[in-house]
């Protein structure tokens, strides 16, 4: 392993995000506090609460995955596909590391910033609502996993893309609406049976009710199958990543 | 002594059906500068690509330093440095932290007062902490270069290094290749500035529609296809040429007063200089001036591809 060059993609990448700090970490501020007023406020005034759970806390770890998600599939996006973009690719391409350590450097960036946004909700949400996060430990095993498969799925996508258009598809009309329907501001048990069912092949609920379950021992399924679930999706990410790798598909002619 | 860069019947179709490069074998000896010419699109980007690692081949074999360059691409791609032909760089980042990261990806530990050494030497110091856009094209390149010698290389590829660059640059370019050639390392070039590479370069591939017409040293393929052409100068106008004169190969000049003769300079072989000489004066025409004049590589380079056209 060429640690040295994983190591200077990483430096290289975080440093990107720590020159644009106050961007990186204001908006998602701005616009989780944005949400605590409107679904916090306007419609926790008319369901107190989930389950025992206050609405305003119900809808953190909903929030925070949301985040995380969208952050973690555009930063590892971004991160691979400006280089295609701009040519500089060249240079990753002819250095002396693999594919695997390329992956590690832009992945393991974009995790990062995505881990560090979902905390710095966290830390905002509590402002706004009073929360004990009852296994603080698999919350951020669930964290962590959640911006690693994303930031993969993110670098996939930015490997895939031709112009900026595409680069902003998937999220846009795929992974949005999966988090949003994925049960961030209710409870499944909330929906119809029929919706119920539905649910279950949206993958993004297993992970917000692992999550959830994390902060308030609270899960619409059951732990083991949030953990295979995310497990599952790394898993298929890091094969197509494997297949890209082999193939050389779209980084080289 | 094996050579650096040995490429052997190297094939490049592009997934639209292009063969970019029908059989490419070359071998590069250690410590040369050898420049390759060739006209747009005849494979050159193509083949520093491949050799680099940036593109794939569709057969054949590669190897520099005796590494070959798909198994053992580490230990080949920690020899080699290469300054593209566009001007890839991160716009928004600055000078000295992009010729860092370069270093870093070769997996050597960081080490200012060598890209001091570097950003001196292509005068770029007083720009290290400028953001690339705020360079000028000619900065730009120079940048390039930086990023290429950052690692330390044993082989460097300049994919048009002059294109489009100012005077000034391409005289220190020229210099760091010279010390760089001083110092051991390999050299490979593509040019169309010709004269540059006639008076650099060690040798000379002549690339056309991805194939090697030939490599050779520069001063023997001067010497070899070096056509040479007299101009001579009279004291009168020559409407037609003089019965006497029918067997050289003499044709009309710049102007009226002249005659413009063509010969192949070969060793061991007489032009015939003195016996066209004799043979004006005594066809009662008098002399002003003769001056000659070597073909340059251009004219060398346009008959062989035009050969390989027939
Ligand atoms: N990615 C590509 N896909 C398809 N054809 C390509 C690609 N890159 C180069 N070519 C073609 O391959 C040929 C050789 O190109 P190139 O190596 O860039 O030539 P040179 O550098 O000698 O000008 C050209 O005909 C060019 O159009
Ligand atoms: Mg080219």
């Amino acid at each position: 392993m060429n640690w040295q060059a994983i190591l200077a993609i990483y430096r290289f990448e975080m440093a990107r995000t720590w020159r644009t700090i106050w961007q990186s970490i204001v908006s998602p501020v701005i616009s989780t506090s944005l949400y605590f007023v409107v679904f916090g406020t306007a419609i926790g005034s008319r369901i107190s609460e989930v389950e025992g759970v206050a609405y305003g806390a119900f809808i953190v770890p909903g929030l925070i995955m949301l985040s995380v998600i969208t952050q973690s599939i555009a930063n590892a996006g971004f991160g691979i596909y400006f280089p295609k973009f701009i040519g500089t690719i060249y240079e990753l391409l002819s250095a002396p590391i693999s594919f695997l350590e390329i992956v590690i450097g832009y992945v393991g960036a974009a995790a990062t910033k995505s881990a560090m946004i979902g905390l710095i909700i966290l830390a905002t949400a509590y402002l706004f609502v009073p929360m004990q996060i009852q296994h603080p430990v698999w919350m951020l095993v669930f964290l962590a996993l959640t911006c690693l498969s994303f930031s993969l799925f993110g670098f996939i996508i930015g490997i895939w893309a031709k112009n900026f258009e595409q680069l902003q598809l998937v999220p846009l009309l795929i992974v949005t609406p999966l988090v949003f329907l994925g049960g961030a501001f209710y409870s499944s048990s909330m929906l119809p049976p029929v919706w119920q069912t539905i649910t279950l092949f949206n993958p993004v609920v297993y992970l917000i009710s692992g999550f959830r379950w994390a902060f308030f021992g609270l899960a619409d399924v059951s732990l083991g199958l949030s953990l295979l679930a995310i497990l599952g999706f790394t898993g298929a990410c890091l094969g197509v990543i494997w297949w890209i790798f082999r193939t050389g598909w779209r980084i080289k002619s | 002594m094996a050579p650096m860069i040995s490429v052997r019947d190297v094939r490049k179709t592009f997934d639209d059906g292009l063969d970019a490069l029908k059989g490419v074998s070359l071998d590069i000896e250690k410590g040369e500068i050898l420049a390759l010419l060739g006209p747009n699109g005849a494979g050159k980007t193509t083949l520093i690509s491949i050799i680099c690692g940036i593109s794939t081949m569709t057969s054949g074999q590669i190897s520099v330093g005796g590494h070959d360059v798909v198994n053992d691409y580490r230990a080949a791609r920690r020899l080699i440095g290469v300054v593209p032909q566009e001007i890839n760089l991160e716009p928004f980042e600055r000078v000295r932290n992009t010729v860092r990261l370069s270093r870093g990806l070769f997996g050597l530990p960081r080490n200012d007062a060598f890209i001091e050494e570097v950003l001196r030497k292509l005068s770029l110091w007083d720009k290290r902490d400028a953001q690339i856009l705020a360079l000028s094209g000619g900065m730009k390149r120079r940048v390039l270069i930086a990023k290429a010698l950052s690692h330390e290389p044993r082989v460097l590829f300049l994919d048009e290094p002059t294109a489009g660059v100012d005077v000034e640059l391409r005289k220190d370019m020229w210099q760091i290749v010279r010390d760089l050639q001083a110092a051991g390392v390999t050299i490979i070039l593509t040019t169309h500035y010709i004269e540059e590479a006639e008076a650099i370069a060690d040798r000379v591939g002549v690339i056309s529609k991805g194939e090697i017409l030939l490599v050779e040293k520069t001063g023997a393929l001067m010497r070899r296809m070096g056509r040479k052409e007299m101009i001579i100068e009279l004291q009168q106008p020559v409407s037609e040429i003089p019965e006497a004169l029918a067997k050289y190969d003499l044709g009309p000049g710049p102007d009226a007063n002249s005659l413009v003769y063509r010969y192949v300079s070969v060793p061991g072989q007489r032009p015939g200089i003195t016996s066209l000489l004799t043979d004006i004066s005594a066809a009662g025409l008098v002399l002003r001036d003769v001056q000659t004049r070597q073909s340059s590589l251009e004219d060398i380079f346009v008959d062989l591809v035009r050969e390989n056209a027939v």
